[in-house]
């Protein structure tokens, strides 16, 4: 009976230990997506690409500020500052850009395959 | 029979042909053919070997705005959109000596998007299908990676010319010079080659200049325009016959000024709105009923006739 009883334990322990492991996994995944959450509560901004402009088409943001570029339309576009701060690749339909503007400044961007398309991210300081 | 006679005949067998073709064709390609300088379209006809062309011609075919790649509810088989209208292109009565490709080739600049596009592309029989860059080719790295398919004179460029039939034929980059607002230009580097490029050619050889976007402003909110192109313009009045060929807008538009005429040409994947049109409020792909899409994609053939300065032109739907 000894040797059954060990296996017993040592089952029960095993049992024990991975449930740990599973719960703290949970946790870890939990808190990770209540951090982003509460990042993309507090901190970004989303600026939409859709009808052929960037919308709002002017943002102030502080700085730290993450913004993300995300297009709607079926057409791809871009987003690239006119001082070469930041740039995208193209982006097709559902795909985003996202940037963190950590200087004040004020960031005029356009979209280079359609340069018609112009939007401006103004950083400042409470 | 005296020379105007016969071109009259020519003429009148051009146009008799250019009927029969319009009825019987179902395809997306135009062939050109210049004659005299002007290039006239000449027509198709689903049956039979095609003819060689009549002496002193040359027939030419524009296809544009493949957007290999794309795959939306606007035409989710572009692919199959460009081999329909090359199987147009081998029905045509005359077999057109080359094929121009007005831009756009690709929809996202993808190395496997311009591979395909190449891959389809070399099955039209003709000696050579000449590109340009549209803004869909020119994404992420510049015109980088389509040149590596798409290099016609190995000189690294994205614009070159070349001379066939009698005819100089000049292909423009205009999608990468812009400023923040701006229309896209050609840029004093490739305006400085043009003007060197043409120098040497004689006032009365018939030109055939590709440009993406068209070289007229049709939209300026649509970006439909190129910033620098009174620049070209001024360049190309002299000669005799020009011809320009534009792509962008996925829609034949025209327009005379002088002995330039300048022609955008229907796309081989999606529609686009109507310059401007109201309600619609942007340039993106417009999806229309099933059944409808044939009738919106299209080919253009063209004929050069020596002595005549308008080139004769023929735009095909790939159905109907």
């Amino acid at each position: 009976m000894e040797i059954p009883l060990h296996d017993r334990i040592h089952l029960r322990a095993s049992l024990a230990a991975r449930a740990r492991t599973a719960m703290l996994a949970g946790a870890i995944a939990v808190a990770a997506a209540l951090t982003q959450a509460t990042a993309a509560a507090a901190a970004d901004v989303d600026v939409e690409i859709t009808k052929f402009a960037f919308a709002p088409k002017e943002i102030t943001v502080t700085p730290g500020t993450r913004v993300a570029f995300v297009n709607r339309d079926e057409t791809p576009h871009s987003v690239s500052a006119t001082d070469k701060s930041f740039a995208s690749k193209g982006l097709d339909t559902g795909e985003r850009y996202e940037h963190v503007f950590d200087a004040e400044g004020d960031y005029a961007y356009l979209c280079t395959i359609h340069p018609f398309m112009t939007g401006v991210v103004h950083v400042r300081k409470r | 029979m005296d020379d105007s006679r016969r071109r009259a005949d020519a003429r009148a067998l051009t146009r008799r042909q250019a009927l029969g073709c319009l009825a019987a064709w179902s395809g997306a390609a135009v062939v050109w053919t210049v004659a005299g300088g002007v290039p006239r379209a000449l027509g198709a006809t689903s049956t039979g070997a095609p003819m060689a062309p009549a002496d002193g011609t040359l027939t030419f075919v524009q296809i544009s705005d493949t957007h290999i790649g794309f795959n939306k509810a606007a035409n989710p088989d572009v692919a199959g959109s460009l081999r329909r209208a090359i199987a147009e292109i081998h029905a045509l009565p005359v077999a057109p000596a080359l094929a121009v490709h007005t831009g756009d080739v690709s929809h996202l600049s993808k190395p496997e998007e311009f591979g395909q596009a190449r891959d389809i592309l070399k099955e039209i029989r003709v000696d050579r299908v000449h590109t340009i860059p549209g803004e869909h080719d020119t994404i992420d790295e510049g015109t980088t990676g389509y040149l590596r398919y798409f290099d016609h004179d190995g000189k690294g460029r994205s614009w070159y010319s070349f001379d066939q039939g009698g005819v100089h034929f000049v292909g423009l980059n205009n999608v990468q010079n812009f400023k923040l607002g701006t229309l896209a230009a050609l840029g004093p580097e490739q305006l400085a080659w043009l003007k060197s490029d043409l120098a040497g050619v004689s006032h009365s050889t018939p030109l055939v200049v590709l440009a993406h976007i068209p070289l007229w402003t049709i939209w300026e909110p649509w970006g439909w325009g190129t910033a620098d192109s009174g620049e070209a313009m001024a360049m190309l009045r002299p000669f005799g016959s020009v011809t320009v060929l534009n792509g962008h807008i996925h829609q034949v538009l025209q327009k005379v000024e002088g002995t330039v005429a300048l022609h955008t040409a229907n796309s081989l994947a999606y529609p686009l709105p109507t310059p401007g049109q109201a309600g619609i409020g942007e340039p993106g792909p417009v999806t229309v009923p099933a059944g409808e899409l044939g009738h919106r994609l299209g080919t253009r053939e063209l004929h050069v006739v020596r002595g005549q300065q308008a080139l004769a032109l023929i735009d095909r739907p790939l159905e109907g």
